[in-house]
């Protein structure tokens, strides 16, 4: 068995092939900079966050949510080796943009409320389960190659 | 110089020493979030043991060492036990609500049956608190926006500091 076990790979593949990948990176990002407001720190020249409704339509915020989810969307299909996957970006976060590894497990949390948001009761027990697994994951790829 | 966004007027923080205002060391619930709250716990508490229990099933299928604090329970979905246990986190985060301006006065005796009985390890409010964000946002989609997010995840951080600030 891999890392995630062949039903939960169905249970993630089912759901996020329903998934409006561009829409949600937006949503995913904009909500981790309202709820945690400490993470705009990394966005200072992305303009006016002054409040939810700046910041969730916030074009820039919008563009980057968008490249961020995509790039999970990508480590998706390397599911059985997401350290091979982010090395690169991995070094990136850490060498070039100086991110604190706790910001991937608080956006990969805040990933899982937005699909619980937009899948009501399909996004169950079962299948958050699997998302907790794959997010864990991707933030400890992403951590991976800190030094 | 690290800007942090400001907020508008509608979310002012509380200045400290005022009524409302919790102690210097915790954060507290603006005039707005506690609104967002008490609005959407009416419609919570209708359905709140499903919601008490589904968080906690959503728990222990995500985080399955949470489920080390409860050896003599059958935490099967569905078990009268979990629906008994559910109902009860329910009902102690209601009376939170309905104590909203002082969590730590309505919740003073569970604070400390969890100090001194249940030694719940800190970690896994937090993992709980993830729970109950995820099966309010599943069930209530359109009331759970970014501002309702950020309430909810403020108060049920309120909610866990006041239940582990007699451990030590």
């Amino acid at each position: 068995m891999g890392f995630l076990t062949a039903e939960e790979k169905g249970l993630v593949n089912g759901l996020w092939g329903k998934v409006n990948v561009d829409e949600v990176g937006g949503e995913a990002l904009g909500r981790l900079l309202v709820v945690y407001p400490w993470t705009q720190r990394f966005f200072q020249s992305f303009g006016d966050l002054s409040s939810a409704d700046a910041i969730m339509g916030n074009s820039k915020v919008k563009a980057h949510g968008k490249k961020v989810l995509n790039s999970f969307s990508d480590g998706l299909k390397n599911i059985d080796d997401l350290k091979g996957a982010f090395a690169k970006l991995s070094e990136l976060h850490c060498d070039k943009l100086h991110v604190d590894p706790e910001n991937f497990r608080l956006l990969g949390n805040v990933l899982v409320c937005v699909l619980a948001h937009h899948f009501g009761h399909e996004f169950n027990p079962q299948v958050q389960a699997a998302f907790q697994k794959v997010v864990a994951g991707v933030a400890s790829a992403l951590a991976h190659r800190y030094h | 110089m690290i800007m942090e966004g400001s907020r508008g007027a509608s979310t002012q923080r509380p200045v400290l020493g005022t009524p409302g205002s919790s102690s210097a060391t915790t954060m507290s619930l603006t005039k707005a979030e506690k609104t967002i709250i008490l609005s959407m716990w009416g419609k919570i508490s209708t359905q709140a043991d499903a919601v008490g229990t589904q968080a906690l099933e959503r728990l222990f299928a995500s985080y399955p060492q949470t489920k080390t604090y409860f050896p003599h329970f059958d935490l099967r979905p569905g078990s009268a036990h979990l629906r008994t246990h559910g109902a009860k986190v329910a009902a102690a985060l209601g009376d939170a609500v309905k104590s909203i301006d002082n969590i730590a006065g309505a919740l003073s005796k569970l604070s400390e049956m969890h100090a001194y009985v249940l030694r719940v390890d800190p970690v896994n409010f937090k993992l709980l608190s993830h729970c109950l964000l995820v099966t309010v946002a599943s069930h209530f989609p359109a009331d759970f926006t970014a501002d309702a997010h950020t309430a909810w995840d403020k108060f049920l951080s309120i909610v866990s500091c006041v239940l582990t600030e007699k451990y030590r």
